[in-house]
């Protein structure tokens, strides 16, 4: 037993005396880690407050869109200048205006709108959905992790082990100040506001060291470990240099809380910190009064939305052969506006799966159901033709290497058949 | 080396120099077996805890640890840690005296705290009356909207704000409240109860409108039964707008197809289109929920169901199936709202209840029956021996181990059937058990991010504070109070709340505290800092662990707070050459500081490293 013991205290020495010299020597050079050269990221972006999709990915072509909407729908696109009406996309479908920061993205094939898409359940309680949409699991409320912690949990990255990996740190990283429900799990993630809050602060002098060999002692029970791990997740960040960032081709970010989280993102991405997983939310989405139209409330989020968007994309560049960015949001909303100038809580909404490596460039995925009265969900709602888990299944599946998509989602038959082809 | 650099103008370094290579090396391997015998210790008790046949509790007098660990054990366990000058009253009192004096909290004086809550306007106070004090942002905005022909005004912005930012700080005080109990109540073992049933029967403050029933349910629902009979709790949490909310039962009603126990009228269909329509006209926002809530199919709802056998009670291996799930819902049907969404006060709905036959867990329900169903089905899920299996499991977790020596729990549950779920008698059992004051389960436990925001402002001897900061800080930490989602409620265990971010953000919770950056617990009020910040080092150190830890930390912690190393960096540093090991070790930390610091800094960054040290996340 006491040997034991000691021979596992040798090995965590070696690593913190520098004797574990492949990582430490490339830290100490700034060189990349080999994960960053071949490693996946999937960025989720959630959009709580369900997004108006309709006037998010506008289907002008629809002859029921306009009449149902008569102060908030989008104009069909115009080829005069000036003028306000959706950016096009096929002739049918068009971006909301304040989207205009996506289109070269759509022009060049890194972007797939995918419509009438969402939860099979019914609800429309923000609560019960944005569980579902976290949990992996509509209409079952017990499940206590979520589908991207399930991911990780369920994908063998680590060769050596993770355990002793001091990469895997930052496997998953969510820019938030609790863990999202949607990375609750076994496996650790890491929840900030931002890079610069991760880090020891305050205590004066040599604190941080000192506090380091209060539990780097050797020990190895839970709470010595979780504190080894930390420090050598400090310490990876620290090379990384998060203070003396600057984005790459000219991209700017905007100041808001989004856009700094998405720069956040990029620069862990870059730093090669083994980050597989990251997550950021934002809110502003629950447009029940005064949503507007081509200007307004929805646009001012659709704004912020599009720009940080565009600048992480800009950001990453060629990196972006090996990063998805999808969207969503809890369900879509009631097609007819209602008394107050907004929409209500409704059923199916939209996705953006944005990429450098794209299978089906220039086109809006997902099978339309129409908006005609008999066409809609409960004679209200968008109906919905892709179940959310058929994305989601097709994009670990196909860029970050799941395999076990039946523990994933239970009780998914997760058929490949049915993949929209977006990878 | 930088530990030598640092040694050097360390007016405290002889503790170290004194050392030797050979000595360090001695210590480290001193310290890894007492880890071990210790792990072997609790092999051994639990093996012992088994063998020991039946029910009969070990001989009393068998307590493992000492007189000492007693009184800090019992202040970590039934309270949230020692204020100054606790550990000598509980000592004074006697560990036996004291626990008992904590089992009755009616017979404690707590005048202090009830000035304090006094300060609060929202405790205790109905859903009813906080919606119409503090309206939802939708309805103040949807008035005021109608009001100017929807176009709003950059005044009606602010009024918007304005209200939105009262209601959010009306609606925190319950949270604030829980704080303020927590660190300054006598009645420390009830605060305990009431942080481990509102954890129990959970309820999330983001649902719909339940953050609007969270103060009535903490004082009607959950405090009055906290250490009473479990099956006047379950009933009281069963009524109450909070968990009808969260858990969807007050929207369950019989499926079409089903007998129901009254037929709606016509008079009485005409009754609710009338509130309809007047809700719709009063609060334009509500008029297309209500619209909804016309339109949508009606029917049973498990929701509540499935988590009364699974969570609340019988506990998810408690021998129930789907077939009961279903049914127990169907015998819930009509406990619902007086208000509906905007809660009211309980009512039971014979229109909506199913009145067809029921079997659950095997007993057959007759038709026909109203309310008085229910209550008999609460009957036999809180008398079942699962539940009582369940429950001793869940409070020997709390109280004793994350691993539940098995006898204590058979012992335990024997006692919740014997009194028929008392659950003050349950406690006792298990706080009064040889288990409980067993070597193994001393600082066994890791504290939830709540235990250590609370267990830092006893320790520190913090003033009472009313405002919203000191729940903040939980929830900083990851556990905002009424803020878990999931039915499932937080962790009882150590492992979800060690990991990466979370040991980060306690260190650095204990830095900030020490150096003076959280205004609600501040060094310079600490009774033991003026005294001790005079004092050479090593005595700062001593003093500081005898009141953080009541003396006892590992030496690998002494150390380190006294030269900054442990035996463990020292014997390896003594062992490395070259380059690399000096970059290993100054990368991740500033440069050390050219010149030593103040006495008075010195002191307070003792206090911060012992707030972060791994001892102090323990309880």
């Amino acid at each position: 037993m006491r040997r034991r013991v000691f021979l596992k205290s040798g090995a965590l020495a070696l690593v913190t005396l520098g004797l574990s010299p492949q990582f430490l020597r490339r830290t100490a050079l700034a060189m990349p880690l080999p994960r960053a050269a071949r490693g996946k990221t999937l960025i989720v972006l959630f959009q709580r407050g369900a997004a108006d999709a309709l006037n998010v990915v506008v289907p002008f072509g629809d002859p029921a869109y306009a009449p149902a909407r008569p102060q908030l729908a989008i104009a069909p696109p115009s080829r005069v200048t000036g003028t306000t009406g959706a950016l096009d996309l096929d002739g049918f479908f068009g971006l909301h205006p304040a989207l205009a920061p996506l289109m070269p993205l759509w022009e060049r094939g890194l972007l797939t709108p995918i419509h009438a898409v969402g939860s099979p359940s019914a609800t429309r309680s923000h609560f019960d959905a944005q569980d579902f949409l976290e949990t992996g699991t509509p209409d079952i409320k017990g499940t206590t992790d979520g589908w991207l912690n399930r991911v990780l949990a369920t994908r063998g990255t680590c060769e050596a082990g993770c355990g002793t990996d001091p990469a895997a740190a930052f496997r998953a990283v969510a820019m938030s100040a609790q863990t999202p429900r949607i990375l609750d799990g076994s496996v650790p993630t890491v929840a900030m506001n931002s890079l610069e809050e991760f880090a020891v602060r305050g205590g004066g002098g040599d604190a941080e060291r000192r506090l380091e060999a209060l539990y780097r002692t050797g020990s190895a029970d839970l709470v010595h470990g979780s504190g080894t791990e930390m420090f050598d997740a400090l310490r990876i960040l620290r090379a990384a240099n998060p203070q003396q960032y600057t984005p790459a081709n000219g991209s700017r970010y905007p100041r808001s809380p989004f856009g700094q989280r998405l720069l956040a993102i990029a620069q862990l991405i870059k730093a090669g910190v083994g980050l597989e997983v990251a997550f950021a939310d934002v809110g502003g989405w629950d447009t029940h009064v005064n949503q507007g139209a081509a200007q307004g409330q929805l646009a001012q989020r659709l704004g912020d939305f599009s720009q940080s968007i565009a600048a992480l994309v800009a950001d990453l560049g060629d990196r972006m052969d090996d990063v998805v960015i999808l969207t969503m949001s809890e369900f879509g909303r009631t097609v007819r506006q209602n008394g107050t100038g907004g929409t209500d809580h409704g059923h199916a909404g939209a996705m953006f799966v944005i990429g450098g490596a794209l299978r089906s460039p220039h086109r809006v995925l997902g099978r339309w159901p129409g908006l005609a009265r008999e066409q809609l969900h409960e004679g209200r709602d968008l109906a919905l033709t892709t179940d959310f888990r058929t994305v989601f299944s097709e994009i670990t599946a196909k860029h970050l290497g799941a395999s076990a998509l039946d523990r994933v989602f239970p009780g998914f038959a997760a058929s490949s058949s049915s993949w929209l082809g977006l990878l | 080396m930088p530990m030598l650099r640092a040694a050097r103008w360390s007016p405290w370094s002889r503790f170290r120099l004194g050392c030797g290579f050979g000595c360090t090396l001695a210590l480290a391997l001193t310290s890894c077996t007492t880890r071990a015998v210790r792990r072997g210790g609790a092999d051994a008790m639990a093996a012992g805890a088994m063998a020991a046949d039946g029910l009969e509790a070990p001989a009393s007098g068998l307590r493992e640890q000492t007189a000492d660990q007693q009184l800090w054990h019992v202040l970590h366990r039934l309270a949230f840690g020692p204020r100054p000058g606790d550990v000598e009253a509980v000592q004074a009192m006697g560990v036996d005296a004291w626990i008992a004096r904590q089992l009755t909290p009616e017979s404690i004086p707590d005048t202090l705290t009830d000035q304090w809550l006094a300060r609060f306007a929202t405790l205790g106070e109905s859903g009813d009356l906080l919606l119409r004090r503090y309206p939802p942002a939708g309805v103040v905005q949807a008035q005021l909207a109608r009001e100017r022909g929807g176009t709003l005004t950059p005044a009606d912005s602010q009024t918007l704000q304005l209200r939105n930012r009262q209601a959010n700080a009306a609606l925190n005080e319950i949270a604030t409240s829980r704080v303020l109990r927590a660190v300054h109540s006598e009645r420390q073992l009830q605060e305990v109860m009431v942080d481990f049933w509102e954890n129990h029967f959970t309820v999330f403050n983001g649902k719909d409108r339940t953050r609007y029933f969270i103060p009535e349910y903490d004082a009607v629902t959950i405090r009055p039964y906290a250490l009473g009979k479990f099956r006047e709790l379950l009933g009281a949490v069963a009524k109450s707008p909070a968990m009808l909310t969260y858990l969807d039962n007050w929207q369950s009603v019989a499926d079409s197809g089903r007998t129901t126990l009254a037929q709606v009228t016509a008079a009485q269909r005409r009754v609710v289109a009338r509130r309809a329509a007047t809700v719709a006209r009063q609060l334009p926002a509500l008029a297309p929920a209500v619209a909804a809530a016309a339109q949508r199919r009606r029917g049973l709802n498990e929701n509540y169901a499935r988590e009364l056998m699974e969570l609340h009670t019988l506990g998810v291996d408690g021998g129930y199936t789907q077939q009961d799930v279903t049914d127990v819902a169907r015998i819930l049907t009509g406990w619902t709202l007086s208000q509906g969404v905007n809660g009211g006060t309980f009512l039971f709905r014979p229109q909506t209840h199913d009145a067809d036959p029921k079997r659950v867990l095997g007993q057959a329900f007759p038709g026909g029956r109203g309310q008085e169903e229910g209550e008999a089905l609460l009957d036999l899920l809180a008398r079942h021996p699962a539940t009582a299996r369940f429950l001793a499991t869940k409070l020997v977790r709390r109280f004793v181990s994350d691993s539940p020596p098995p006898a204590l729990v058979a012992r335990a549950a024997a006692t919740y059937r014997r009194t028929d779920g008392d659950i003050r008698a349950v406690v006792r059992t298990i706080v009064t058990s040889p288990e409980f004051f067993a070597a193994a389960a001393f600082r066994a436990k890791v504290k939830s991010p709540f235990e250590l925001v609370i267990s830092t402002m006893r320790v520190l001897g913090a003033a009472p504070d009313s405002s919203a900061r000191t729940a903040q800080l939980v929830a900083r930490l990851g556990q905002p109070l009424f803020g878990h989602q999931a039915p499932n409620g937080w962790p009882e265990t150590s492992e979800p709340w060690m990991n990466t971010g979370a040991i980060l953000n306690r260190i650095n919770f204990g830095l900030n505290v020490a150096t003076g950056r959280v205004p609600v617990v501040r060094l310079t009020s600490w009774p033991s800092a003026r005294p001790l910040a005079a004092l050479p080092r090593e005595a700062q150190v001593d003093g500081v662990i005898h009141a953080l830890f009541g003396g006892a930390v590992s030496r690998d912690t002494r150390d380190v707070l006294i030269t900054g190393t442990n035996p463990f960096l020292q014997a390896r540093a003594g062992q490395t050459v070259g380059v690399m090991a000096d970059d290993a070790m100054t990368d991740s930390a500033p440069p050390v500081a050219p010149t030593p610091p103040s006495r008075a800094a010195a002191f307070a960054q003792i206090v911060g490293l012992a707030l972060g040290a791994p001892e102090f996340q323990r309880r």
